[in-house]
């Protein structure tokens, strides 16, 4: 290891960089998510919302539009929240769109997607969120159910599901 | 009287120094010893020590208690100690600087007035604050931080400001002087780890953040559906029943009729699914996420780390290279291991330079790095050329966004000077200036950082 303190040498030479601007200092997560934006790969149908601005990127609102399955020609609104920690904690996302007939949403826009919450990885980005979505409104999942109304009738009664996910997108949810 | 005899007396009127048994570590050679320790001069070392040497401890909780106690008997007489907490009933069966009298008030004044009453000579300084609340030029005053912290959060921020505070040479070699070692202890149950850091050499807290597990969580399905225990109800009640039922309120696990409430709901969850086991210590357990702390550990951990902040100022021995685990669950079992550095770490990175004018454009400045010469020399070499559409960000401030929404929204950046985006008007007489940008781009595996030297 290196000497760093001598008895000799003890006044310690004044630092180089003089005025440190007084920007605020930006976080790991901050870093990490510059990337992921920079990369983001908008799959057709998706697109992106910046409500504070360019020098926001830690709040920000996806709308997926499904091109195939129950939910064509709906539009839903996600909330995403990034922590500073991000990647260690996973982005937290709602569904802002209310009141969503899906097993793996409920009524609060909570959503049940296990790389949000216990399959999360670091090395997973903002893409494969929106790969997630996506797949959760291809191809809902009535085993592992949120709303559990939604999921019975998906089960039982396929096309009754299917026309009450009509009816809630003409009314626009 | 003979003058032997006369030595002999005031010897004996002198009690032995307090600090004796440190003295004899400074004052012995060995072939064990860091580079440049000389026990000659093992007087001069303790008097630096005690005089010029000034420490910041970081958390003054079951870790910090022991740090700051461990420190003081070593003869460090400058101490700062930080912490953003009060004192908890529950604090006092292992966080021994604290009396039933203190609870209620700031841990780090506590821990001080303790400190400065029991040890002679020791000057330590309180702050009642949060890590984030302090300046860079607060933390740039001591030369050795020591962390006692419990989230991985506070590390990480503290970790940035130390790596922040990194400064380099033309050719890119970290200046010694402007490195911050940090001596980082941690401790969950009956396991911890005791590491040593110095950013810009080795591997910072970020480099290994990988070590540290993921916390617990349920799939949302199985608390909302089938839970199967006393755990999942609680969550359940956390997580689903309190944003449904009380929208409007923050959650806030230290009032207690918020626990109440979150203990009847889980109680009730559990009952409808005809599961044992909900009682308010597992509530506040689960909710608070608390792992049971074990006094021994910390003693053990903070030792570990008092013992290496010695060595790191006076070089009376080695230090660890660079992370030592203890498991002391069944029987004591320790490794030391020596993490390698992320070369492409985003926090600690040296990153490149480049030189620049300030009135050349972000788009010229940008062109540049992506023409075959990569800036004229300035990317290295596997990077040149292969850097085609690279988005720019300073800070918090993205400059540049190249793909996506942010890209027409960012683009007007393009045609206007470094001056005028980097600089505030208040720095525009400065002639030379040294900022760091961070680079994007598809073919970056990460971002790179950018020491951009403006003039």
């Amino acid at each position: 290891m290196i000497k760093l303190f001598s008895v000799k040498e003890k006044a310690k030479k004044e630092s180089a960089e003089a005025a440190v601007t007084g920007k605020k200092k930006s976080s790991a997560g901050e870093l990490r998510i510059q990337k992921d934006i920079s990369e983001l790969n908008l799959a057709p149908g998706f697109s992106i919302e910046f409500p504070n601005g360019t020098d926001d990127l830690l709040h920000f609102e996806i709308t997926l539009k499904p091109t195939e399955g129950y939910y064509t020609g709906g539009t839903f609104l996600f909330g995403f929240e990034i922590s500073d920690n991000y990647p260690h904690d996973a982005p937290k996302v709602k569904c802002l769109t209310r009141n969503v007939f899906h097993p793996n949403i409920d009524l609060e826009g909570n959503i049940c997607l296990n790389i949000l919450r216990e399959d999360w990885k670091p090395v997973l980005s903002i893409n494969s969120v929106m790969y997630g979505l996506n797949f959760l409104f291809l191809d809902p999942n009535p085993e592992d159910p949120l709303n559990k109304d939604a999921a019975k009738m998906l089960r039982d009664n396929p096309r009754q599901f299917e026309q009450v996910v009509r009816n809630g997108i003409r009314r626009g949810w | 009287m003979s003058s032997g005899n006369n030595n002999n007396e005031v010897a004996m009127a002198q009690p032995p120094s307090r600090f004796e048994d440190v003295l004899h570590v400074l004052k012995r050679p060995g072939a064990l010893a860091g580079d440049g320790f000389d026990a000659d001069s093992g007087d001069d070392v303790m008097e630096m020590m005690q005089d010029s040497i000034s420490l910041l401890v970081i958390g003054a909780g079951g870790l910090g208690c022991e740090l700051l106690k461990d420190l003081a008997l070593l003869g460090f007489q400058n101490m700062t100690v930080v912490d953003m907490d009060t004192i908890d009933v529950s604090n006092l069966n292992r966080q021994f600087l604290f009396r039933p009298a203190d609870v209620g008030k700031p841990k780090a004044v506590v821990a001080a007035e303790k400190v400065n009453s029991r040890v002679q000579g020791c000057r330590v300084t309180p702050k009642h604050a949060r890590v984030e609340e302090l300046s860079l030029d607060f933390y740039r005053q001591f030369h050795v931080w020591v962390l006692g912290l419990d989230s991985v959060e506070a590390r990480s921020y503290v970790n940035s400001v130390a790596c922040s505070l990194l400064e380099y040479d033309e050719d890119g070699n970290v200046d010694p002087s402007s490195i911050k070692p940090m001596v980082d202890g941690g401790t969950e149950g009956f396991k911890g780890h005791a590491r040593v850091i110095y950013p810009g050499m080795t591997p910072c807290f970020q480099c290994t953040l990988w070590l540290f597990p993921p916390q617990t969580k349920y799939p949302l399905c199985t608390l909302a559906e089938t839970p199967r225990t006393a755990a999942h109800c609680i969550e359940y009640a956390h997580l689903i029943a309190w944003p449904r039922d009380r929208p409007d309120d923050e959650f806030d696990a230290d009032n207690p009729e918020h626990m109440l409430w979150m203990f009847e709901q889980a109680s009730s969850r559990a009952a409808t699914f005809g599961i044992p086991g909900v009682t308010p210590q597992l509530t506040s357990g689960v909710v608070k996420n608390i792992i049971p702390a074990i006094a021994s550990t910390n003693a053990i951990v903070a030792s570990m780390c008092a013992t290496e902040v010695l060595k790191i100022v006076t070089m009376c021995l080695r230090g660890m290279d660079n992370y030592t685990m203890y498991m002391g669950g069944y029987g004591v079992y320790t490794h030391v291991a020596s993490y390698e550095r992320d070369p492409q770490c985003i926090v600690c990175g040296a990153g490149i330079a480049i030189k620049t004018r300030a009135d050349s454009t972000l788009a010229s400045f940008r062109d540049a790095l992506t023409s075959d010469s990569g800036g004229d020399g300035a990317l290295p070499t596997d990077l040149r050329g292969k850097v085609t559409s690279p988005s720019i960000s300073h800070g918090s401030s993205n400059l540049y966004m190249a793909h996506g929404p942010l890209e027409p929204l960012t683009r007007a950046n393009l045609s206007k000077s470094l001056r005028e985006l980097l600089f505030a008007e208040a720095d525009m007489e400065c002639e030379r200036r040294t900022v760091t940008l961070m680079l994007n781009d598809k073919a970056l595996a990460a971002p790179v950082r950018l020491r951009v030297t403006v003039e």
